[in-house]
């Protein structure tokens, strides 16, 4: 047996490939240098061909949810598929929720599972799960490749309705006898694809032109700006900030658009949402013109919908037309990519005298106002690490460096998004829409593959961190030098916060009383543990971290109690937003409709 | 039928808007699983599913016609054909409902157990209505009756005291009148 042999494309017709060797062939093909997976007896195959492929490296992860959220860290980290490669039954249903995870964040990958042969598939066999059914609303397209013949195709139109369109993840299940089977193949360039799926990506001229104008009347625009300005690439990132740069309107995001617009700009507001910035809420408020590009209206953006920015027109731009209209109903709605539509509302606003810049200076004094309100503000203490202060610590300890975030779900994800500051797209991994704990260290690795000599630093907290710990093991195997800096406070703050805000101070099971020594833990994995537990401490704990070669668990202990503000209470507008020093009876604000609400 | 929920938790003042019957032809690539996929969206979105039909219809272009009966507000209609436009192997979604020149037509079979005047009547009403007699016993029809769906509900309110026994329907067809497809 040769090592490290290239599938090449057979020389004449009459060769042919197995389907174990098209999938290796097919992902070469288009590009892939990374996947992530875990081997299992229907998948051998497909193991036993990249066995022979030096152009793909494999990431062995430690449970197949790692392996997805892995590949959701690279294709966010990268603007490319993110792959995954897991067997049958538990292989595939332990890879759901990173498939819903993507589906939800709109994270293109192509997950390829192994299946039982064809002629037990509903006999219920060794490890058989119905795949595609379990994952049919659980992704953007999926197939069973029953024939070895259609596998080419299915592998090449995988790739493109993962990363065209809205981004979503593709599922290709392959049982094994289709995988041992003999087939010809074709690169993507050759295969017709059988779908008459063709995204829009241009955006209609004369709503555009309609849209500028509207935006050119206003006196108090604001562009509001979600993940699908980073899902367009950084072309649509510099297409933004020359439209807010000519337009000099304030620019806020969702938490899954930072980034795409530099917080350093005088012009960025601030995360916008139930726990974005108080001059974020107040302008969303207060606008007359909404500029939404590439963001959904989520809930967790708009609070009471009958509230949401009441004296405003609404402009939608958005590459999925059902998004438009979905949850509140646009002035305009355009339909295309956001690179593409805001370039041409560049365009067609040089194309004609605007407004002067004075215009919008009492908006601006309006803006001038909350930012004084200093709505992040919080109580320093002198013995306790406060959260906030660490993550200000860790931002100012990072500055210049070539630097990615992830993290998990909370309390201290919110802060992340609060205290440290994006400057440039795809540098911000996190899980929006599903809320996914656990997601922050397999991301981690998935960002370190794409970028070895990046420092990638997962912002965690103790409860999130130990759904995915195993993975410091897939860390320590390939030398990925990720950081988990756990803000722990012991509880599952962000369960904490709302049973003390709306379950009258009833802490059900939301403290973890038998927590692991993280720093024995690293250290049993392989890793470096660190501490820290007073003020004094940790400068020198967020340096050491930084500085290790290897991959860090920083116990970072913080104030127990700490509540994320501001915060817009469920049920509640914009302008209604609890803060931390206001000393308000936060359970006393929000009333029997808003606690039903999740 | 459950009616169709708020859009948004977070949409406390919930002003209802007068609803309709919407009926979509759904033409999909004829692929395993294509069904559960356009249902799924349905069940996952919390929309009604009035009448359902499905069948092959274009073998060559491996192509399925489903027509679905739903019923919902404008924006409500709007949102559940850009669901389905969303699904990888649609290709094209008509509301048939809401075009003037589209042709709706369901068919049913009504069983009807009876003797005496009531069989006599129920044969009548069957002829006004233009059913076809299926199947006949000493004490029982079997009706078969094409038309609108409004019309097969009419049929069924005037079998009832007639001793109507069971109704089997297949849901609503379309198509649309003049020479052109689609």
């Amino acid at each position: 047996m040769t090592l490290h042999q290239t599938i090449a494309t057979p020389a004449t017709e009459a060769e042919t490939l197995t389907g174990a060797q098209i999938v290796v062939r097919a992902l070469v093909d288009n590009g892939v240098e990374v996947l992530f997976g875990y081997p299992g007896g229907a998948v051998l195959p497909i193991y036993d061909a990249l066995f022979h492929e030096p152009r793909l490296e494999h990431v062995l992860v430690r449970h197949e949810q790692g392996a997805t959220h892995a590949a959701e860290g690279y294709a966010r980290s990268t603007g490319k598929v993110g792959v995954v490669l897991v067997t049958s039954g538990p292989g595939a249903t332990n890879a759901v929720t990173g498939i819903v995870d993507a589906l939800m964040d709109s994270i293109p990958l192509v997950i390829i599972t192994g299946q039982v042969p064809t002629g037990l598939i509903g006999s219920d066999a060794f490890q058989e799960c119905d795949t595609v059914g379990i994952t049919r609303s659980a992704t953007k397209h999926n197939t069973l490749v029953r024939h070895v013949e259609d596998l080419p195709r299915v592998m090449h139109e995988a790739f493109r309705i993962a990363a065209s369109g809205r981004p979503g993840p593709v599922l290709i299940d392959i049982p094994k006898d289709v995988q041992f089977a003999k087939g010809a193949y074709a690169g993507p360039a050759e295969a017709t694809f059988t779908h008459a799926y063709a995204p829009r990506l241009e955006g209609d001229a004369a709503k555009i032109r309609e849209a500028v104008e509207l935006i050119a009347g206003a006196q108090r625009p604001i562009l509001y700006t979600g993940g699908g300005v980073i899902n367009a690439g950084p072309g649509a990132s510099e297409a933004l900030r020359d439209f807010a740069r000519l337009t000099g309107a304030p620019v806020t995001s969702t938490l899954m658009g930072l980034g795409a617009f530099p917080a350093a700009d005088p012009q960025w507001l601030g995360m916008v949402g139930m726990h974005g910035a108080y001059e974020a809420n107040h302008a969303m408020h207060d606008c007359d013109v909404m500029v939404c590009v590439g963001a959904r209206f989520d809930d967790r953006v708009t609070g009471r919908l009958d509230a949401f920015a009441p004296g405003s027109k609404k402009i939608h731009i958005d590459i999925d037309p059902s998004s438009i209209g979905k949850i509140v109903r646009a002035d305009i709605g355009i339909v295309g990519d956001a690179g593409r539509v805001l370039q041409a509302m560049t365009d067609a606003w040089r194309g004609k005298a605007r407004r002067p810049a004075e215009t919008l200076k009492p908006w601006w004094k309006s803006i001038d106002g909350w930012r004084a309100r200093n709505g992040f503000g919080y109580i320093q203490s002198s013995d306790q690490i406060k959260p906030q202060h660490a993550l200000q610590r860790l931002a100012a300890l990072t500055e210049g460096r070539d630097l990615y975030i992830t993290t998990e779900v909370g309390q201290h994800q919110m802060w992340a998004a609060q205290f440290l500051p994006f400057q440039a797209p795809n540098r911000w991994m996190t899980s929006g829409g599903l809320g996914t704990m656990g997601y922050g260290l397999p991301a981690a690795i998935g960002v370190q593959m794409a970028h070895r000599d990046a420092l990638v630093i997962d912002v965690a907290g103790e409860a999130s961190i130990q759904m995915c710990i195993q993975e410091l093991s897939t860390a320590v195997q390939y030398d990925l030098p990720v950081k988990v800096m756990i803000l722990n406070n012991e509880w599952m703050g962000m369960v904490r916060q709302w049973q003390q805000l709306l379950h009258g101070e009833r802490y059900s099971h939301s403290y973890s009383s038998s927590l692991p020594d993280f720093v024995k833990l690293a250290e049993a994995y392989g890793a470096v543990g660190i501490r820290a537990s007073h003020p004094d401490e940790l400068d020198a704990a967020i340096q050491a971290m930084i500085d290790s070669p290897k991959p860090v668990l920083f116990d970072c202990r913080v104030s127990k109690d700490e509540n994320c503000f501001p915060m817009i209470p469920s049920g509640k507008a914009h302008n209604d937003m609890l803060l931390g020093d206001s000393g308000q009876d936060i359970g006393a604000v929000i009333d029997e409709a808003g606690r039903k609400l999740v | 039928m459950t009616p169709v929920p708020n859009a948004s938790a977070y949409d406390l003042s919930a002003a209802p808007e007068a609803e309709r019957r919407a009926t979509f032809a759904v033409i999909v690539d004829n692929e395993p699983g294509v069904l559960h996929r356009v249902v799924g969206m349905f069940s996952a979105r919390g929309y009604n599913i009035e009448s359902l039909t499905v069948a092959e219809t274009d073998h060559a272009a491996h192509t399925s016609r489903i027509t679905v009966v739903t019923r919902g507000a404008p924006h409500v209609l709007e949102q559940i054909r850009a669901q389905l436009e969303k699904i990888i192997q649609v290709r094209s979604v008509t509301d048939v409902g809401a075009d003037p020149e589209g042709v709706e037509r369901e068919l049913a079979l009504f069983k009807v157990r009876g003797q005496g005047p009531e069989r006599v009547e129920a044969l009548r009403v069957a002829d006004i209505f233009r059913a076809r007699v299926v199947d006949t016993t000493h004490e029982s029809f079997i009706f078969e009756l094409t038309g609108a769906t409004a019309k097969i509900d009419k049929f069924e309110v005037l079998m009832r005291p007639l001793g109507l026994v069971e109704i089997s329907r297949t849901g609503v067809l379309s198509i649309r009148r003049g020479p052109e497809r689609g």
